[in-house]
């Protein structure tokens, strides 16, 4: 039995590798999204406009807009001089924001008294807009602390916040254990899901089915190499990680890989039971499709979780990505420990352990 | 119009990367009011003389005209000149009948009033009116190949390419094609028929037989069957075993063909040479030599070169335990339901060791339901399928085991390359080390592979693909080899070389179980099961069948005249 299901497993390496084409298939996504998700999907706002309506023309405001220019946040000013063009520039998206001092600013700083600034963002930009506001506030914060100090007045407490496990708020340290996820959820879907149609389409499939193979040796047969690539691209992805976008790997090894493995028997579940479904590659291609959309977009990828309605929460459970997103994250960058993986991996298990067993009904009642 | 329709003049078509021509000085004339039979074998060129015509390709050299236009330069004129009927149907699976006759109608501009008249008389012309809601993808082959007539038909064409339409479309639908052709020939259409079942072009006005791009003969069809006169021979009352008998008889030197056909053997001799001795031959005291008429693929045989010969070098390799079972492969009361469809219905038959059986029946009849379950691809809703007395429902692995099965797609891995789907296969029944290693170099031997090793299953000549399939399915010596429609659309020299390998593994014990759409194939059955709307209606040998329709009329029917009379006598009855 083992000699036949090593059979299957080299054909469908063969299969896959021999071809140029679906070595492409198998190589291409993980180097263009290696290569451009990490500078692409950024949420760091750099090189914007800013808008400043100044009606103050003091010393102080004067010394804001310096230091609101040397953020890298913002490479261009615009000056506006009244409330129609503070309007317009907004409305043509000339700026993403406009900072309005009024005409006492100056004035009530140098009397110690408080004092407002207007903030105008553009709303059709809410993410970036909300983390300039971030920027501009930290900068306002940081003048009106040195001018306590200035005045030898003591600073009030005030709250810190400083970003455990990616200090500097670095981007790619979001993307890179992500793309471990996403791109093996594609290339194993495609193993099991897409090869099992095209076999069906091919006559192949009949072939088998006429051997002595049973339907589980055949699951088996495309599970393995599902895995074997999942865990190189994972690999590649890893060794990418590390060396050059220099983020370093600070949990186990053994507890990634093993993860892994069971993240691939779930995806494995889905992509079998998809292909029980279908006749033809393009229906099982559709299948896939309609399972990783939303399974990338509610595995807390995009936004977390958490901001979910609860009842999308539950619901969400069934999504294999979603908790292993998590795993990866946190062995990768935090070295969770074993118990936490565990607390996200034996829902794997379980959904693992039902879909691949109604596929194997599927495979077992279509021969009925 | 009184000249031809279409003249070709030295026509020559090379693909790049190909050394060979796919079509060497090809000059003929086809005539309106005529059928002209395209014939060869795979890779003759037929279908690149189809599509040089229809304006998909253009020549490499040499002048097509076709009613006075070029179809290179006069493409959109000509378009709606010609029905063109391509090989695969070239007709959407997913689209209703009606669908798929709306959207060529529209390709075509055929619109309003003139629509509306073109599709009734379609629709009467071809019988489809009562399916129009159906999808194209759900209709039987037969049923295909009309809609694919009537959409080829469309826009009233003068000149109508028909790429094998004959091709997995049993006897009875054939006839009605040939009928519905006919009818447009009288209408002074001119039609190119293409086809590698040889009765066909025997029907056909003029013939041009191709072989690897040449011309081989271009005239009437009875002029190169004359060629043969007196030179086809049947055995008759052989005695023993007559497959080992025709094994015999071809090693003559005096002998170019020779077919099994029921009970006797069919034998065409080469020209000038005598009858040889039946008495040296060992064919039995009773035995004698009868003079039958000469068949157009008689004559094709000798164009080709004569047949391959009759010795199986598969023969020698595939020798199985066949253990003492004399029933090997069982149905009882086999029933199979789809829904309220019942497809078959209580089929009972036993096949005994070392028999060729055959399954025959119109398209769409339930013989593919019970030759599915006979091995396994399917389960019965009632009712046992055995083979080797184990039941498929209980051991279906260990019984599977003992089954060799091809498919009629060859379906093999193309993205593996020849050896690769020999190790595939012969690992997937569980053969191992040195045993498999030896067991694929007998197969690349046997089957002459050696050259195309490495090779995409995909890219071989049909003929050789045959051979890997068949090799693939008897690598673990099955003692029961399943053949679905093995030979659908191959020529006649490949499909008396597989018949050969078959004839030889049977000898050794091995027992076939084979559906078909080809009478020729029919006769080398021991037994016929003729299955009817799910049920058997007729069984025996092809020589009872036959004895069951003969007439005074008609006192020695072929297997297709058997197999129609059975059949439409079924469905009067009903």
């Amino acid at each position: 039995m083992l000699s036949r299901i090593a059979t299957l497993i080299v054909k469908e390496l063969q299969a896959l590798l021999r071809d140029p084409q679906s070595r492409a298939i198998l190589i291409m996504p993980l180097l263009l999204q290696l290569g451009l998700f990490p500078f692409a999907a950024t949420l760091e706002v750099t090189n914007n406009t800013m808008a400043v309506f100044n009606e103050d023309n003091g010393q102080a405001s004067f010394e804001l807009v310096q230091r609101f220019a040397r953020a890298q946040a913002f490479s261009a000013m615009i000056f506006v001089h009244d409330e129609a063009e503070m309007r317009q520039v907004i409305d043509m998206q000339q700026a993403m924001m406009v900072i309005r001092f009024p005409a006492d600013f100056s004035r009530k700083i140098t009397a110690g008294h408080a004092v407002n600034i207007q903030i105008l963002l553009d709303g059709r930009r809410s993410n970036s807009g909300q983390i300039a506001q971030g920027y501009v506030q930290q900068i306002v914060q940081d003048y009106s602390d040195e001018l306590l100090r200035r005045n030898r007045r003591t600073v009030p407490s005030k709250l810190i916040t400083r970003n455990s496990f990616n200090p500097n708020l670095d981007y790619v340290r979001h993307v890179i254990p992500s793309l471990v996820a996403i791109i093996t959820t594609i290339s194993a879907l495609i193993v099991t899901a897409l090869s099992v149609a095209r076999e069906r389409e091919q006559g192949t499939f009949d072939q088998l089915l006429v051997s002595p193979l049973t339907p589980g040796m055949i699951m088996v047969g495309k599970t393995v190499p599902a895995m074997l690539v999942a865990l190189v691209q994972a690999s590649i992805i890893l060794l990418a990680g590390v060396f050059i976008y220099r983020i370093p790997f600070a949990g186990s090894f053994a507890l990634f890989y093993a993860s892994m493995v069971f993240y691939i028997l779930a995806l494995a579940g889905f992509g079998l039971l998809i292909s029980s479904v279908c006749a033809t590659q393009q229906q099982a291609f559709l299948g896939v499709f309609s399972f990783m959309m939303p399974a990338t977009m509610l595995s807390g990828f995009v936004s977390p979780v958490e901001n979910m309605p609860v009842w999308l929460q539950y619901l969400d459970w069934l999504n294999p990505l979603r908790h292993f997103i998590v795993i990866v994250k946190g062995v990768f960058l935090r070295d969770i420990g074993v118990l936490t993986v565990w607390q996200n991996l034996w829902p794997l298990l379980v959904i693992a352990t039902v879909t691949l067993g109604a596929a194997n009904w599927m495979f077992r009642r279509q021969l009925g | 119009m009184t000249g031809p329709l279409v003249t070709l003049e030295s026509v020559r078509k090379i693909f790049p990367d190909v050394k060979q021509p796919a079509l060497e000085e090809i000059s003929a004339q086809l005539w309106p009011g005529r059928i002209t039979g395209l014939v060869g074998p795979d890779g003759a060129g037929k279908t690149t003389l189809i599509r040089l015509m229809a304006g998909l390709l253009s020549p490499t050299s040499g002048i097509i005209r076709i009613g006075g236009l070029s179809p290179g330069e006069d493409a959109v004129k000509l378009r709606e000149f010609i029905g063109y009927m391509p090989q695969k149907f070239g007709l959407y699976e997913d689209l209703s009948v009606l669908e798929n006759l709306e959207l060529h109608a529209d390709l075509r501009g055929v619109v309003g009033d003139a629509r509306a008249a073109t599709f009734a008389r379609l629709l009467t012309f071809t019988d489809l009116g009562p399916f129009t809601a159906r999808h194209a993808g759900k209709l039987s082959g037969g049923m295909k190949q009309k809609l694919g007539l009537a959409c080829a038909l469309l826009g009233q064409p003068r000149l109508l390419l028909l790429d094998e339409p004959g091709v997995g479309v049993d006897p009875i639908s054939r006839r009605e094609l040939w009928r519905m052709v006919q009818e447009l020939i009288d209408q002074g259409i001119a039609v190119v028929w293409s086809t590698a079942y040889l009765d066909e072009a025997e029907l056909c006005q003029e013939v041009l037989l191709m072989n690897e791009g040449r011309l081989l003969f271009y005239g009437k069809p009875q002029d190169l069957t004359n060629r043969i006169c007196d030179r086809s021979l049947q055995i008759r009352h052989v005695e023993g075993d007559r497959r080992q008998l025709l094994t015999r008889v071809l090693r003559r030197p005096e002998i170019m063909d020779g077919v099994i056909q029921g009970h006797n053997l069919r034998l065409v001799l080469r020209a000038g040479c005598a009858p040889p001795n039946l008495l040296e031959l060992d064919a039995g005291a009773g035995a004698e030599w009868v003079s039958v008429a000469p068949r157009f693929e008689d004559a094709f045989i000798e164009a080709l070169g004569g047949g391959p010969g009759g010795d199986s070098v598969l023969a020698q390799k595939i020798r199985p335990a066949v253990g003492a079972y004399q029933t090997v492969v069982e149905a009882v009361d086999l029933t199979k339901k789809f829904g309220d469809f019942t497809a078959t219905d209580h089929v009972n038959f036993a096949v005994k060791r070392g028999e060729i059986f055959g399954l025959l029946g119109p398209n769409g009849a339930g013989k593919s339901t019970t030759f599915r379950m006979m091995c396994g691809l399917l389960v019965p809703t009632s009712g046992t399928a055995r083979v080797m007395g184990i039941d498929l429902k209980t051991s279906a692995s260990d019984a599977r085991q003992q089954i060799g099965y091809m498919a009629q797609k060859f379906s093999l891995y193309g993205s593996l390359s020849v050896r690769q789907n020999l190790i595939f296969f012969s690992g997937v029944y569980g053969l191992k080390g040195a045993r498999q290693r030896t067991v694929v170099d007998e197969m690349i031997d046997a089957f002459r592979l050696q050259p195309y090793l490495d090779a995409a299953p995909d890219s071989l000549p049909l003929g050789f693909k045959q051979r890997l399939a068949l090799a693939c399915a008897v690598m673990h010596q099955p003692p029961i080899l399943f053949l679905d429609e093995p030979t659908s659309g191959v020529d006649p020299v490949t499909r008396r070389e597989f018949w050969t390998h078959i004839n030889g593994v049977v000898g050794n014990g091995v027992t076939v179980m084979v559906t078909t759409h080809f009478m020729d194939e029919a006769e080398y059955c021991d037994r016929i099961a003729l299955v009817y709307r799910g049920g058997v209606i007729a069984a025996g040998t092809p020589d009872q069948l036959k004895a069951q329709v003969s007439t005074p009329q008609n006192p020695d029917p072929s297997m297709e005249d058997a197999f129609i009379t059975l059949v439409q006598g079924q469905a009067h009855d009903n």
